[in-house]
């Protein structure tokens, strides 16, 4: 149970018109994006009032997406942590694979509204990538997506998929060639086109109003979740566990429940090889408060204020920033964050796979392995939720090569 | 009167526009770096822009990223930056000299101690890329503080209202980026600098820069006629690249390039 007693606060009353979570936030972007950005904040703001808009949402994410998904009691983990109660959140059994496709499809919505036909995006693990080709293809926008050359090559899988669904693949070859440089790549590419092109940000990053927005397409998450554990339980639950990289699943799962102070909130990030400088992505384990890609946040950076490189066994983690509103709930309390490392995430990935017949994302697993110590600490009467963020499919290889399997 | 303002109005007394002149801090090394400064300012640089380097330069093309990466891998830091801005100032006490930065790097260990190292090594003003006047009441008091100018900003994209509260922000010139896009090297200058510079002119007295892919004598020339300051960049840092195997030709081309564009810059 929490400890901590949330001070009264009106989660919605956040981010003020600056796009500012306290001091976290914001707007930190060249002048040329500066109207781009206004833009995005008017269209978004009208499109969030407008019942039709609404409705057309939730059309396409039931019918194109599969929403409501499923909230399935893994009987046998819990059996196996032998504690709480473990639920899990199913926004695996989405179309394409995670929940990214929620947040796609509310911006290409936005997008076309807009007038804008050319759509941009980055990609870590390939998951937003692969929504954002999905919904471009189904809404004939033009798709191209940056992808750093060592994300490209471990999610395969996801470039060949995207490049099926007719998007552009462009590999980033700067920095660390990871999702942190296909964020700049598709920054540079916004700067350069943006009369033309809408970017469809994956995650609850960068400049307003993307964390906002992101945030409320990730909404329907914890929605259902909480509809659902009332129907199935009759009450709230004890504990609700998601992984955070961006953090755009988490506080899609979350939102819903920052008022309700029983609850408590973790969420987990990427503990690489173990908290060392350049071997892990855990923001609030050894960062500090900065300025990358947009906005005011904890960030992994030397003292010089150059950013750190980061490492995860999961692309969709492995990112030197987190989501200025999780910066903020953590100050307030409200949100507690541990992290998992990638020997734990390897094992509970077989885990899961094997007791529950569910491959989890390596992202999701995050969660899992938190989780799972989590329920073991806990008694049987208590109710834990756990956001299974995305499926496995795309991470078979890369595990398979890490446990020495030839395929 | 401050050291950038001074220059503008000295350019503007001669009929002609102040030569603004990017390089990156410490690109390929320390010495090589000073020894590149010290050539621009020899030979008809007005304005000494220096750009810090940064990991993650997200409005840059591939020419100063590269400059960068070359700049850290040869051991930059924060403290070296000013060591060379100090070394530039004893050579030159009247060059003003702005940083060309991200944010992140004014702000990790405080603004206001940042602000206080630049001006005492001899920095004069602070251009921040991903800093727009809504997010720069900090560093726009310490700025004020320590005697340091601010320059932002103006894109084809910024609209009139903007540009007035941009103008209100700074103090030493507004830079007008004449293309949306990152930096480096273009063919052609965009057409729309003319009424670009009368839009900003119309809504502040600071002098108007413009720059973003300026590269030849001619294009320094044309831009000269309507800007109260021309800014050439990316044909400086490809200097530098291309004689990264034989460094002792750096100083002897940038000397000629520049020469030339500062030619141009006579109306």
């Amino acid at each position: 149970m929490s400890t901590a007693t949330a001070p009264s606060l009106d989660r919605f009353s956040l981010p003020d018109a600056g796009g500012h979570f306290g001091r976290y936030g914001g707007v930190f972007v060249p002048e040329t994006l500066m109207t781009a950005l206004a833009e995005l904040g008017v269209a978004y703001e009208a499109a969030r009032a407008d019942p039709a808009f609404q409705n057309e949402l939730r059309h396409h994410l039931k019918e194109f997406a599969g929403r409501p998904t499923e909230l399935y009691f893994a009987e046998r983990l819990t059996a196996h942590a032998g504690g709480a109660k473990i639920y899990l959140k199913r926004e695996d059994l989405l179309h394409t694979g995670a929940h990214k496709i929620n947040n796609a499809l509310g911006q290409a919505l936005l997008a076309r509204r807009m007038g804008k036909k050319r759509i941009i995006a980055e990609t870590g693990a390939g998951q937003h990538g692969v929504a954002t080709a999905a919904v471009c293809a189904k809404f004939g926008l033009e798709c191209i997506v940056y992808m750093g050359a060592v994300d490209m090559e471990r999610q395969a899988l996801n470039v060949f998929r995207m490049r099926l669904m007719g998007a552009e693949v462009r590999s980033v070859e700067a920095g660390q060639k990871t999702l942190k440089d296909a964020v700049n790549e598709a920054m540079r590419d916004w700067v350069t086109n943006v009369r033309s092109t809408h970017y469809i940000l994956g995650s609850a990053l960068g400049a307003h109003p993307y964390p906002m927005m992101v945030r409320d397409f990730h909404r329907a998450i914890g929605r259902e979740t909480k509809e659902q554990i009332l129907a199935r339980e009759g009450r709230l639950p004890d504990e609700m566990i998601a992984c955070v990289g961006g953090g755009s699943n988490a506080i899609g799962f979350f939102f819903e429940f920052l008022e309700d102070s029983g609850v408590r909130l973790i969420g987990v990030e990427a503990g690489g090889r173990g908290i060392r400088r350049g071997e892990h992505a855990a923001r609030f384990e050894g960062g500090k408060l900065g300025v990358l890609q947009g906005a005011m946040t904890y960030i992994l950076q030397n003292s010089d204020g150059q950013i750190e490189l980061t490492h995860s066994v999961s692309a969709g983690l492995d990112y030197a920033a987190i989501g200025p509103e999780h910066a903020f709930y953590r100050d307030r309390k409200r949100i507690d964050y541990a992290y998992a490392c990638d020997d734990e995430v390897l094992e509970m990935f077989q885990t899961c796979s094997r007791l529950e017949g569910i491959i989890p994302a390596l992202e999701s697993t995050h969660a899992l392995v938190h989780g799972l110590k989590r329920a073991r600490e806990l008694t049987k009467d208590k109710i834990i939720v756990i956001n299974l963020s995305g499926r496995g499919d795309k991470d078979v290889q890369q595990v398979a090569k890490i446990l020495g399997t030839k395929l | 009167m401050s050291r950038l303002a001074s220059a503008f109005q000295l350019a503007r007394a001669r009929n002609r526009a102040a030569l603004v002149a990017y390089l990156c801090a410490g690109d390929p090394d320390f010495e090589r770096s000073l020894a590149a400064c010290r050539t621009l300012l020899a030979n008809g640089v007005d304005v000494l822009e220096l750009g810090v380097p940064f990991s993650d330069p997200l409005a840059d093309g591939p020419t100063n990223q590269l400059a960068a990466q070359r700049a850290l891998a040869g051991g930059m830091t924060a403290a070296r930056v000013f060591e060379l801005v100090r070394r530039i100032r004893a050579e030159f006490p009247a060059a003003p000299i702005v940083f060309y930065t991200y944010y992140n790097l004014v702000f990790s260990n405080g603004v206001e101690a940042y602000l206080h190292a630049a001006k005492e090594a001899g920095v004069d003003g602070m251009l921040t890329l991903d800093l727009p006047p809504e997010e720069a009441g900090e560093m726009a008091a310490a700025c004020r503080t320590h005697g340091l100018d601010t320059v932002f900003i103006v894109a084809p994209t910024t609209p009139d209202a903007r540009i007035a509260r941009i103008a209100a922000a700074t103090t030493g010139f507004i830079y007008y980026v004449s293309r949306e896009g990152v930096t480096g090297v273009r063919e052609q200058v965009a057409a729309n600098i003319p009424e670009a510079v009368a839009r900003i002119r119309a809504r502040t007295a600071l002098p108007v820069a413009v720059g973003f892919g300026i590269s030849t004598r001619a294009q320094v020339t044309q831009v000269a006629t309507h800007a109260d300051g021309v800014v050439v960049g990316s044909v400086l840092v490809n200097c530098i690249r291309d004689h990264l195997g034989s460094p002792e030709k750096i100083t002897a081309r940038l000397a000629a390039v520049v020469a030339e564009l500062a030619a141009g810059t006579q109306r």
